[in-house]
């Protein structure tokens, strides 16, 4: 499998800031894959994604997109990327397809191969019957399904999506989640920039994890599921229906788990991490018959990426 | 997962190719198309820039114009005009720098960069779109001179010429225009830009004679590059002037070609640096 995207010990520090914005990033996508870049504001994202794009420079370390680096051959680079950044990058007095003639043209597309394409990405990304309507008149969805069909003119080798949701209501959302389905079907290598742990879960094959402010540098990688593993698999979760029941409740899971249960009265619920997740819920219900316990809930589940990701960035007691 | 079907995933395009200075023009010329296809669907933007300098010339002409004089007793609305045209080349900076600051805001500018074309391509664009509407908001200007009484004696060539000063003012302008466009961040900036062009506009000798003013003031006047453009202006149009015994007053036309060539000289390559470094 050929690397699409390599960056290896990237540096970056913006002039008159004390805490680097990269340190040490580390960054692999195999061609034909989605990768999730994943953090909180702040912790370098965007400056990862526009170092990858040959927007910035960075100040040490090397990267390459299809092989090409990007401070050597920044015009080669540009040949092979789409860049889909946070703020949709349209003329909004013109319409869509007017737009996608002018990016067309601006990849130097002969007029006639730049029409062809413009009718061919409307159509794939549901822009069809817009018309004349100038982009200021779409809703945020349209806007970024526009956004990113002029970011797939060239059929580029990658596509970098910085935030596609960002700012979007949930229709909009679910929009430009289908229009990016479509094109990872399609083939395309998309690295994706998103603070929402669910987006990263829906559409990437694999996960980086970066650390909070200042860190600049990826702290876990790997598919949803193995870092979810990688923090103690799965949870079980028992609610009680009589609060008195909790104390022996918690004693019972704590077994079942062999683990520490943690316990949240108000809810009247107690957890635990397990590792043999069936055996781990048969054992319980039998356990739970044999003591006279009522249950009114008991799941097993895999822990949130909201958990994985607290979890990852807690800074160490 | 959605399948798209077979028919609608894209067939790989081929970028024509060509040499770095072929591109450099057509991306100039397809920027271009790209500001004059705005004026076509937004009329109002060329509303903007010719319907502003005609007030100035209602303004002027009916309302101060009886009080003014000209030193020697010429004709105030035969000296007033060039400096209105001088003073429209001035307020173009911040109708360059609203556009540039627009792009930049939008990702426009960040998109055009990571794309592989042109980037002298993407100023070159903003200038000639920007030289073009401040050509018809000239013109514009001048039927309007006309319409009130103005009149150019000199006959057709130094009339040109006169035209043709006071665009190279405007270009080198726009370039002041580009380059604060790209430093500055927000719209704020923009007003101060707005309000700072009315200061810069009236401490000058276009609307009054600088020997009227104080000594320090009147020698910013005289030596404000717009005083050179409207004095040759008013030179090469034979229109009444201000007169002056300063290097710069008795030699307008060719401080009117220095001075732009100057502003020129500083503001293009600190733009083209500008975008190539822009590391926001």
């Amino acid at each position: 499998m050929t690397t699409a995207v390599l960056a290896d010990a990237l540096g970056k520090r913006y002039p008159g800031s004390d805490t680097p914005a990269l340190d040490g990033f580390d960054l692999t996508v195999p061609a034909g894959t989605v990768h999730g870049l994943l953090g909180p504001n702040g912790a370098g994202k965007t400056t990862a994604v526009s170092i990858l794009t040959t927007l910035l420079r960075p100040d040490g370390g090397r990267a390459e997109i299809d092989g090409i680096d990007v401070v050597r051959d920044p015009h080669g680079v540009r040949r092979r990327i789409g860049l889909v950044g946070q703020s949709a990058a349209l003329d909004e007095i013109l319409d869509g397809r007017r737009n996608l003639l002018l990016f067309g043209r601006l990849f130097h597309l002969s007029h006639a191969d730049a029409g062809r394409r413009a009718d061919e990405l409307l159509e794939r990304f549901g822009l069809a019957d817009t018309g004349a309507r100038p982009v200021a008149k779409y809703s945020g969805g349209m806007r970024r399904r526009l956004d990113l069909a002029v970011g797939m003119i060239l059929a580029p080798a990658v596509l970098f999506l910085d935030e596609p949701t960002t700012g979007l209501d949930p229709r909009g959302r679910a929009e430009v989640w289908h229009a990016l389905r479509a094109l990872v079907a399609g083939g395309t290598t998309v690295l994706l920039t998103t603070q929402y742990l669910d987006e990263a879960d829906q559409l990437a094959d694999r996960i980086s994890v970066m650390g909070g402010r200042g860190e600049g540098r990826v702290i876990a990688e790997g598919t949803p599921d193995a870092l979810r593993s990688r923090i103690g698999g799965d949870r079980l979760e028992l609610v009680v229906r009589h609060a008195a029941d909790l104390g022996r409740a918690a004693t019972l899971i704590g077994r079942v788990a062999g683990a520490r249960p943690e316990l949240d009265p108000d809810a009247r619920r107690v957890g635990a991490p397990v590792t043999d997740r069936m055996a781990a819920l048969a054992a319980t219900v039998a356990a739970l018959g044999a003591e006279g316990i009522e249950a009114e809930d008991l799941t097993v589940r895999r822990p949130t990426l909201d958990e994985v990701f607290l979890q990852l960035t807690e800074v160490p007691a | 997962m959605t399948v798209v079907p077979p028919s609608v995933v894209p067939q790989p395009v081929v970028p024509q190719s060509g040499s770095r200075l072929r591109w450099a023009a057509a991306d100039g010329l397809t920027l271009t198309g790209r500001y004059l296809s705005h004026l076509r669907r937004q009329p109002e933007l060329l509303v903007n820039a010719i319907g502003f300098p005609i007030l100035m010339v209602i303004i002027f002409v009916y309302l101060f114009g009886g009080m003014m004089a000209v030193p020697g007793g010429g004709d105030y609305r035969s000296a007033l005009l060039p400096g209105l045209f001088a003073m429209t080349m001035l307020f173009g900076i911040s109708s360059t720098m609203v556009a540039v600051v627009t792009d930049a805001q939008r990702g426009i500018t960040d998109r055009f960069r990571s794309m592989p074309m042109s980037s002298s391509a993407v100023l070159l664009g903003r200038a000639a779109a920007d030289m073009l509407i401040s050509t018809i908001a000239l013109a514009a200007l001048l039927l309007a001179g006309l319409a009130v009484g103005w009149r150019a004696h000199n006959g057709l060539w130094p009339a040109l010429g006169a035209v043709g000063l006071l665009l190279l003012l405007r270009f080198s302008l726009l370039w002041v225009g580009i380059y604060l466009g790209l430093i500055v961040r927000g719209p704020g900036a923009v007003t101060a830009v707005q309000t700072l062009e009315f200061p810069v506009a009236f401490l000058s000798g276009l609307f009054v004679a600088p020997a009227s003013m104080p000594v320090v003031v009147s020698t910013i006047a005289e030596w404000n590059p717009l005083s050179a453009t409207a004095a040759a202006a008013r030179e090469l149009f034979g229109n009444s002037g201000w007169g002056g015994d300063s290097w710069i007053a008795q030699h307008a036309v060719l401080a009117a070609v220095l001075w732009p060539l100057l502003i020129l000289t500083v503001f293009a390559p600190l733009s083209v640096r500008r975008y190539r470094e822009m590391s926001r």
